[in-house]
């Protein structure tokens, strides 16, 4: 079943009577759900994507805007006519029925055509908590089972009556580290097993880009960014976007561009004339720590017009290079055993460190003051200082 | 934990409490088993130097007096009626009110009032309500018109003026009475425990229903009333220990003779039985009186604790 959201808009109209400040908690999100894909709503809380995740299963009214499953328009349907799987962030599970009536409990209400014998629920059930590696618990309390147990309940009490559309909302936030591994996994195994379209809602990157399909991303009720992970990640449209995806994060300096030549500094450190900025480059090359001159080019970024930016890197685009012309000063360096994980400083850089991370083949002097690297231009992004918007360059 | 070279203070800091509560709660207690089992106790007596048999005496004339079956009959037979139907009530008006927003905080304290008013004034009220002074009667005593408000307002769907209170009226509509009244009496306790408890109860369960289709009637008997079976244990065994000792509801309706005019004492109840004795002198049939009250109740909120036991799932 494909879900369709077109122009979604949701509006929360001000708590305050006296003080117009109504809260826009989804902003025009228009978006098709392809058939049996597993999508992540990703972004930091209170951007808006609990709020669609609710307007898709009706529990939420959308104060504008359309949503389909398949053909059907289910804007005015109410959420029991729907047909959806919802799982809670904190699993809703009855605590006074044992699992087993937990699951059945939605096959009970089956009315009409669909209603059940007792038989085919208890089968239904079953087959259920199967699914989720369960079948041995059905008779435990909710209160008996650990938290990755009762999400499987929670997933099997949202399969078992075969919804349209699967929702989860933050399915893993109250799982441990090493549950929430195991358990994503699981929900990707789940959701391609069932062919169900399934629409989850996190603010964890990494488990977004890790079992979805398709990401959207979100922030303060506006879509960023749709696509897959990995494009995402490599390709990321603004700053936002840039910054929320990746761990370690992405590197952000200020800088600017001229004559197709990205140079890192801060602004009011631009020299007034490029070449009296190369001229102090060679000539003082010793003297100050290097990166402390301003206006040292990093990169060639042809199509680029002249203008300030800011510049993202990826820990992973920095080579080092003792001639490379990204020079900062070495902080410490972190053994990681397969990568080594270099902590600098620049000045230019937003964040009071700059992280890279190389290959631990490669050989820095952990004593050294200063580090060069060379950049990879394809983990090198460029934003408009003041859009905050990607500009593209050409990369040779 | 104190040093028990301090404890000394934590002693010295509950010394008020605790005399009190021995003074007015211990001692009690104690004097009344005592008198209970001197037979033919009379205080006066004793503080002139009597002594007393001991025995079992005063029991045996407790559950031999006539009186007591009557009012050991009223009691339970009022306790039967009463929770099982106020607290059916109640829950109905907490999931209603619960389950509304405009006016909710209104209705609320509407609903609250019973509670800080005065019993026995709404009592008097009650007795005006039903009352049929005033009253025409007919041709073989027909009552064809009348003030109590009841009366007209069933006349109005066309049923027959009822004798609810009055000289000459049955017992069954003496017991509707009280029945109403004690209904009425303790629906706001109920319902403020009962809104509380409902909510207490996570809104994410109904989300889950919601979305699982299920039909209203199957949320509240499935899911409502499970949640809140704590609260409802609670009003349960409250309204039963209540309804042993009620008393003050028939004083207000019928006054200290316990039943309309011309039939005294028919709608005596255990404690009523326990102030008759008192005001006879008669302190050991009163203690003893009063514990088998006691002996009553604690059976009924064992039996109680055991059920809810066995339904309280979590």
């Amino acid at each position: 079943m494909k879900v369709v959201l077109q122009n979604l808009t949701k509006i929360f109209p001000s708590r305050n009577k006296k003080v117009d400040e109504e809260v826009v908690a989804v902003n025009d999100f228009t978006f098709e759900i392809p058939d049996g894909k597993l999508i992540g709503l990703l972004g930091p809380s209170g951007c808006g994507k609990s709020t669609t995740l609710y307007m898709i299963c009706g529990l939420q009214k959308p104060t504008s805007g359309q949503i389909f499953f398949g053909d059907d328009d289910v804007t005015e349907l109410a959420p029991e006519n729907r047909g959806v799987g919802l799982v809670f962030q904190n699993y809703a599970l009855y605590p006074h029925m044992t699992v087993k009536q937990n699951i059945m409990f939605p096959l009970e209400n089956l009315r009409g055509e669909d209603k059940l014998t007792k038989e085919e629920m208890i089968s239904r059930a079953y087959e259920a908590a199967k699914l989720v590696q369960i079948d041995e618990l059905m008779d435990r309390k909710p209160s008996e089972l650990s938290g990755g147990q009762q999400q499987r309940v929670a997933i099997a009490r949202a399969l078992v009556k075969m919804p349209r559309v699967l929702l989860l909302d933050e399915p893993l936030s109250n799982l441990d580290a090493r549950l929430r591994l195991q358990t994503r996994e699981e929900i990707k195994r789940i959701q391609r097993e069932t062919g169900i379209t399934t629409i989850f809602v996190t603010h964890d990157q990494e488990e977004a880009m890790s079992i979805s399909d398709l990401i959207v991303v979100m922030k303060l009720g506006v879509v960023q960014q749709i696509g897959k992970p990995q494009e995402v990640y490599d390709n990321p449209t603004n700053l936002f976007v840039a910054k929320f995806l990746g761990t370690p994060p992405i590197n952000v300096f200020k800088g600017y561009v001229e004559n197709g030549k990205l140079y890192l500094s801060k602004a009011e450190e631009k020299p007034a004339i490029e070449d009296d900025a190369a001229e102090i480059v060679t000539e003082n090359a010793n003297a100050i720590a290097p990166s402390m001159k301003p206006g040292l080019c990093v990169l060639d970024v042809p199509g680029i017009p002249d203008k300030e930016v800011y510049v993202g890197i990826r820990p992973e685009g920095f080579v080092p290079n003792p001639n490379g012309k990204f020079i900062a000063s070495l902080s410490n360096i972190e053994v990681m055993g397969r990568d080594v994980s270099v902590v600098c400083k620049h000045d230019a850089a937003l964040s009071p460190i700059v992280r890279a991370i190389v290959d631990s083949d490669s050989q820095i002097d952990a004593d050294a003051q200063t580090v060069a690297f060379s950049l990879k231009p394809h983990k090198v992004f460029v934003f408009d200082a003041e859009t905050e918007e990607r500009l593209y360059f050409e990369v040779k | 934990m104190v040093d028990s070279k301090q404890s000394w203070k934590a002693w010295l800091y509950l010394s008020p409490a605790l005399v009190l509560l021995l003074i007015f709660t211990a001692w009690p207690i104690v004097n009344t088993v005592r008198i209970s089992l001197l037979e033919n106790y009379k205080s006066l007596a004793e503080l002139g130097g009597a002594t007393f048999n001991f025995g079992f005496a005063n029991f045996v004339n407790v559950v031999t007096f006539p009186d007591f079956l009557t009012a050991l009959g009223n009691t339970v037979l009022l306790c039967v009626l009463t929770v099982p139907l106020s607290t059916i009530i109640a829950l109905l008006i907490a999931v209603a009110l619960n389950s509304i927003k405009p006016l909710q905080k209104v209705l609320q304290t509407i609903f609250f009032l019973p509670y800080v008013t005065n019993s026995i004034a709404i009592g008097m009220v009650f007795m005006t309500m039903f009352n049929i002074i005033g009253t025409n009667l007919g041709s073989e005593n027909q009552i064809v018109t009348t003030f109590g408000l009841i009366n007209n307002v069933i006349g109005f769907f066309g049923i027959e003026p009822i004798n609810w209170i009055n000289a000459g009226s049955s017992y069954w509509a003496n017991i509707a009475v009280l029945v109403i009244y004690i209904v009425w009496d303790a629906l706001p306790f109920k319902i403020l425990v009962l809104l509380g408890g409902l909510q207490g109860i996570n809104k994410q369960y109904y989300d889950a229903a919601k979305i699982d289709s299920t039909p209203k009637w199957r949320v509240f008997s499935r899911i409502t009333v499970p949640l809140l079976s704590p609260m409802i244990t609670y009003v349960v065994i409250t309204a039963f220990i209540g309804g042993f000792k009620e008393y003050s509801s028939i004083v207000a309706i019928f006054g200290e003779d316990m039943g309309p005019a011309g039939a005294g004492g028919r709608l005596n109840t255990m404690v009523g039985l326990i102030y008759d004795s008192l005001s006879q002198n008669m302190d050991g049939w009163a203690s003893a009186a009063a514990l088998i009250l006691f002996a009553i109740i604690f059976v009924v909120t064992m039996i109680n604790m055991y059920v809810s036991k066995k339904n309280t799932h979590y």
